[in-house]
């Protein structure tokens, strides 16, 4: 069927578009100066010696150091441990809340969610107070005689993945709990009438359908924690040093800008580049299966 | 064709906090009986299903299939191929991954698993559709599928709960008749959940009427039309009019009915000669006049004020077009079609 346009409802379509359009023009504005302007100015810095001149020395000085690749493998130690304790600790906590009666559910997420209205600086500093030598977690275990020692954890990397880790729950859970939420109960019982067990639903019908969620959830774990700064500072003591502590370091210790910003593209270049493996890995993921959400 | 198995449930009573569910309700299923619970909406029809299926946890009674008691029995144990309103389809699973589903929890040879997938799919008409995506397809497809995911591991009992109410008219009824057929080829004692009345009588050998928790009525389609035990039944199966005995004159003037009768509005005729001797008549003026296709229902008011439905088949009505409201009119019924509620008043 073709439809004759009359070109002043056609123009009126238009007018409206555009409207909607430049409803986004303040937000593109900010964008473009504080996040656009300043990496175009860092990628300049790179390239320019203390004394403002070209070079691509900076470049050979950061990727030639060993401390670079030390800080990268720190780094993705530092992710990758947080993600892997956020999927082991986060998928059945989700589970438990998004099959819990609503009043239950409500009352366990508003305990997960305080942690995120209080200040990253108040939350590490607290947890410096449980995980030092004379602590109160090492106090309990020494006091009662399950250790004779008081175990090493704080500053150093368990203290930093400790502190990580309860950052990033939180936000790992909430997309893993709204795909859990959403699966229509009534597929579970479906999966139970033709015989299947408890971990057989879990691993056959809710994995797979909050796939989606947990994805979201990961990807969230590691692009934040990739630039994790003032966790590994507090909780690491010096001995934990990542991207970011290096970045600083430069920065404060050296005033390299040339070097701290050839460390920060890095740091931009990774994050990059796991982005983009997430969303291939998605839409692979999509073409093999049917969106949950379509049905 | 499979066995199947009787089903007992004995004294089953659920409530949520002071509303009662389930009122202490009993009843026998014949091995391989087509049985509906028909009744409104918080009736306790689904509540009973979901019991039997181990979803809802009786406060007290017991349940069984055969002579087992599966009362405390989990709900994966239980053996039985369960139709959901919304078909609970997987949709991350193709059409044959869903209907192979219950094999492969089974640990089945994949082989074989495929081939009984393959078979059941032919049983329900979906040949050709196995590798489809459950979005894409229609309302009535998703059916068949849940409906071959339900028997393809042969359950010795299916449930159904309101299978059909998603669908329109014309697949409905299509729908009504392919699954009394399939039930009709396996053999498999069926237990279906439904609020239309007329589904019911079509498709079930039993029908148990349900009414705030308790079993009204339990019989064969035609009794539970023809012969209500109670007022509910009998206004709930159709156009009901239940009138005083003494609302009625008999037309040769035999013995005097006790308690309430009901006459069904289509059991009348405006022609006494299509009645004979032994009927009953029944005076009143016409307040409205609605012409319905196939018939013509009248409502007549009687004596007392009472209005009393009057459906008539438009091939027998040449006269009712030309009526007025206002009218006196004349409604005879036979003997036979009038029904004398028991231990009820009109």
């Amino acid at each position: 069927m073709t439809v004759i346009a009359d070109p002043a409802l056609a123009a009126d379509a238009r007018r409206e578009r555009r409207f909607f359009l430049s409803l986004s023009l303040p937000a593109l504005f900010i964008v473009g100066l504080a996040a656009i302007l300043p990496i175009l100015w860092i990628i300049r810095q790179s390239f320019l010696t203390t004394g403002g001149e070209y070079t691509v020395g900076n470049y050979e000085k950061v990727l030639s150091s060993g401390l670079t690749w030390s800080a990268l493998v720190t780094t993705l130690e530092l992710s990758l441990g947080t993600l892997a304790i956020c999927i082991l600790l986060g998928t059945p906590l989700a589970l438990a809340l998004a099959s819990a009666r609503p009043k239950v559910a409500n009352l366990l997420m508003a305990f997960v969610m305080l942690p995120l209205w209080t200040s990253i600086l108040v939350r590490t500093y607290g947890w410096l107070v449980l995980l030092r030598r004379d602590g109160l977690i090492n106090a309990a275990l020494t006091g009662s005689g399950l250790t004779a020692e008081p175990l090493p954890l704080a500053y150093n990397f368990t203290g930093t993945l400790i502190g990580m880790v309860h950052y990033m729950l939180p936000l790992f859970l909430l997309p893993v709990y709204a795909a859990m939420r959403d699966i229509d109960a009534n597929l579970i019982r479906a999966s139970a009438s033709m015989g299947a067990t408890l971990g057989q639903a879990i691993r056959m019908v809710i994995l797979p359908l909050s796939a989606g969620g947990i994805f979201s959830g990961s990807m969230m774990v590691f692009i934040y924690t990739i630039g994790f700064f003032i966790t590994p500072a507090v909780l690491g003591g010096g001995k934990v040093n990542p991207l970011s502590i290096r970045i600083e370091r430069t920065l404060s210790t050296f005033q390299d800008w040339g070097s701290a910003s050839v460390l920060g593209i890095l740091l931009l270049v990774l994050m990059a580049l796991i982005g983009m493996m997430f969303l291939a890995a998605r839409r692979l993921m999509a073409r093999n299966n049917v969106d949950a959400t379509d049905a | 064709m499979m066995k199947s198995l009787p089903i007992t449930i004995d004294s089953v009573r659920k409530t949520y906090g002071s509303y009662v569910a389930l009122d202490d309700v009993s009843l026998d299923i014949q091995a391989g009986e087509f049985l509906t619970l028909l009744g409104p909406s918080g009736s306790g029809k689904t509540t009973l299903l979901m019991a039997l299926a181990g979803f809802v946890r009786p406060d007290s009674g017991k349940l069984l299939l055969d002579d087992r008691d599966i009362t405390r029995l989990a709900p994966n144990k239980r053996d039985i191929g369960i139709v959901f309103q919304n078909y609970a389809l997987f949709p991350h699973m193709n059409v044959l991954a869903n209907v192979e589903y219950p094999l492969v929890l089974r640990k089945t040879p994949r082989a074989q698993a495929r081939q009984r997938a393959l078979d059941t799919l032919a049983r329900v008409k979906l040949e050709g559709l196995a590798e489809r995506n459950i979005a894409a397809l229609s309302g009535g497809q998703r059916q068949r599928v849940a409906l071959a995911r339900a028997i393809v591991f042969e359950p010795r009992v299916m449930l159904m709960d309101e299978p059909l109410s998603a669908l329109d008219k014309n697949l409905r009824e299509t729908m009504q008749y392919e699954i009394r057929r399939l039930h009709d080829d396996l053999g498999i004692t069926t237990i279906y959940v439904t609020h239309d009345q007329r589904e019911a009588l079509i498709m079930s050998d039993r029908v148990a009427v349900m009414n705030s928790g308790r079993i009204q009525q339990i019989d064969t389609p035609q009794r539970i039309y023809d012969r209500p035990s109670t007022r509910f039944v009998a206004e709930f199966m159709g156009e009901a009019n239940i009138v005083a005995p003494g609302a009625v004159r008999r037309i040769d003037g035999t013995d005097a009915s006790s308690g309430a009768l009901m006459i069904r509005a289509e059991s009348f005729h405006l022609d006494a000669k299509l009645v004979g001797r032994d009927g009953v008549a029944l005076e009143g003026t016409l307040r409205a006049k609605a012409f319905r296709g196939e018939n013509w229902l009248l409502t007549l008011a009687i004596d007392g004020g009472q209005e009393i439905l009057v459906c008539i088949p438009a091939a027998l009505a040449s006269g009712c077009a030309e009526l007025a409201t206002g009218q006196r009119v004349t409604a005879y019924a036979p003997a036979a079609k009038v029904h004398a509620i028991p231990g009820s008043r009109a």
